[in-house]
């Protein structure tokens, strides 16, 4: 664990994330078959951040999708983290309902132990205080992934997943909302998984980077990086960088 | 020089023409003159003029006979279109999410839909009798079909992002349906409604007319017998009229309610 002040959930191996998938293939319109994936296999320790990177259609969503069980046709398995066992996503789109409220947005997946919950703190630290009572058309894609953000962390997961959570942002933005990913995700016994195709993405959030071949999807290797989020400063991460590009060039 | 571009409406003129009540006022009106000098020309008693129809309806509204029918043909349009809204709504959600049940039961919509009302209408009086909730049942019968095949098609056109994400943080079936599906099918419950209320109430008064000794149908049929045509037209005016005012005061306030978040763009 590389984060000292982040809150973990007691250790064990049951309560990592492991995850196994073999021969995952889709059947296409013309009827051919597709080999998405080959083979990927890695797991996450609780409480860590992990990221899996690789060119487009190497099975990153793929992965995110058994990973969430929207997709039980696989071969292999799934070990979810312990703790609360609940699971939450941050899509590439923010998918909030657009007839219901921000607040209700968030409020609709709390689970039935949490129903009460003041998410005032939560909405404070992720500048949402004063959107509560927006529709969600009324807010900027910044905002909207905010939203889904609030609306992950506020189920307190012991598992979330993010799709790309930044794609389509200007660099400002998507630079923000990583600090704020990051500030609300220490504060949290979570373990996060996420999927990305852009490595300075990866060098500022991750513990453990998982890079992926191209079609049909293996792993190319995985690299952990020991320095806690809080003090990777631009100099280590332009270093990290430099150096991730050269063991494992194209993907920059 | 670069062309000069201007807005289409010119600002300083301003009719009572341009607004929509203003036209839709004149628009009756015309409806009304037309009617008054056919009715003079023809000096008949089977077209009366806006006066006599007027009259026809006084009397009866005087009597306390046409509220009383009126009533009562109200009282059956709104139990068959909550019936057939909810039945209906029901069967189209589970057909349009269920492709599998659609394949079986697809059949059987189209059957019913293309059954004549007035077979079913009879056969619903001679298997259940000439009783309140026959009449009810197979206004109910005529419009479920129709129900079933828009909401089908709205059913099918669900979001998947949405309802994997609700899978995702566990809504369960009451809150996804209620919070997630419903919602996207708001536009198909208004199709459905709007043109489902019109078909109901025409339907009812042929259910009247063959089986009930009561409602606007029923008066109907007995002015008919008279040969009384402003009484026949006193009727259907005033039902119209009901319906027309349910139209303003509930089914559109009710729709700017459900589409709110529509209306607030960024």
């Amino acid at each position: 664990m590389s984060n000292p002040s982040k809150p973990t959930p007691p250790a064990g191996a049951a309560d990592r994330l492991d995850v196994l998938i073999r021969d995952k293939s889709f059947r296409g319109a013309d009827g051919n078959t597709l080999n998405a994936i080959s083979e990927i296999a890695f797991s996450a320790e609780a409480g860590s951040f992990t990221t899996l990177i690789g060119p487009s259609g190497c099975g990153k969503t793929t992965t995110l999708r058994i990973v969430l069980g929207l997709d039980r046709d696989f071969e292999g398995h799934v070990q979810l983290p312990g703790g609360s066992g609940r699971t939450a996503a941050v899509f590439q789109e923010p998918r909030l309902l657009p007839w219901r409220s921000v607040e209700d947005n968030i409020r609709l997946a709390l689970p039935a132990e949490l129903a009460g919950t003041d998410l005032e703190p939560l909405l404070q630290t992720l500048g949402l205080g004063e959107m509560r009572q927006r529709y969600p058309a009324e807010l900027s894609l910044g905002l909207a992934r905010r939203v889904a953000l609030a609306r992950a962390f506020a189920i307190e997961p012991s598992l979330l997943l993010l799709d790309e959570p930044f794609v389509s942002l200007d660099e400002d933005t998507a630079g923000r909302l990583r600090r704020l990913l990051l500030a609300v995700w220490s504060a949290r016994p979570t373990t996060a998984l996420m999927v990305t195709h852009n490595l300075r993405e990866a060098v500022e959030l991750s513990d453990r980077i998982v890079f992926l071949t191209p079609r049909p999807g293996r792993v190319r290797g995985i690299v952990d990086l020991d320095r806690p989020q809080a003090e990777r400063d631009l100099v280590w991460r332009q270093a990290r960088i430099e150096a991730l590009d050269a063991a494992y060039p194209g993907v920059l | 020089m670069a062309p000069e571009r201007s807005g289409r409406r010119p600002a300083a003129r301003s009719r009572w023409t341009d607004q929509p009540a203003g036209l839709t006022a004149l628009s009756l009106a015309i409806l009304l003159a037309v009617w008054w000098i056919a009715a003079d020309l023809a000096a008949s008693r089977v077209l009366p003029t806006p006066a006599a129809v007027l009259a026809a309806g006084w009397r009866d509204l005087e009597t306390g006979e046409m509220p009383f029918h009126l009533a009562m043909t109200l009282m059956r349009v709104f139990a068959a279109f909550v019936l057939a809204m909810a039945i209906g709504s029901a069967i189209g959600i589970a057909l349009g999410l269920k492709p599998r049940a659609n394949r079986l039961f697809d059949p059987w919509v189209i059957l019913f839909l293309n059954i004549p009302a007035l077979v079913i209408i009879v056969l619903a009086y001679i298997w259940f009798g000439l009783n309140e909730a026959a009449a009810i049942g197979a206004i109910a019968l005529n419009k479920i079909p129709n129900v079933i095949v828009t909401i089908r098609e709205g059913a099918r056109s669900i979001d998947r992002q949405l309802s994997e994400m609700a899978a995702v943080y566990r809504f369960g079936r009451w809150r996804t349906l209620r919070h997630v599906i419903l919602p996207q099918l708001q536009p198909y419950f208004a199709a459905a409604s709007r043109s489902g209320i019109s078909l109901i109430w025409k339907i009812a008064l042929v259910v009247e007319l063959l089986g009930r000794s009561n409602g606007v149908g029923f008066q109907i049929n007995l002015y008919f017998q008279l040969f009384d045509v402003a009484a026949i037209l006193a009727y259907t005016l005033a039902f119209v009229a009901v319906m027309l005012l349910i139209e303003f005061l509930l089914v559109q306030p009710f729709e700017a309610h459900s589409t709110r978040w529509r209306s607030r763009p960024a």
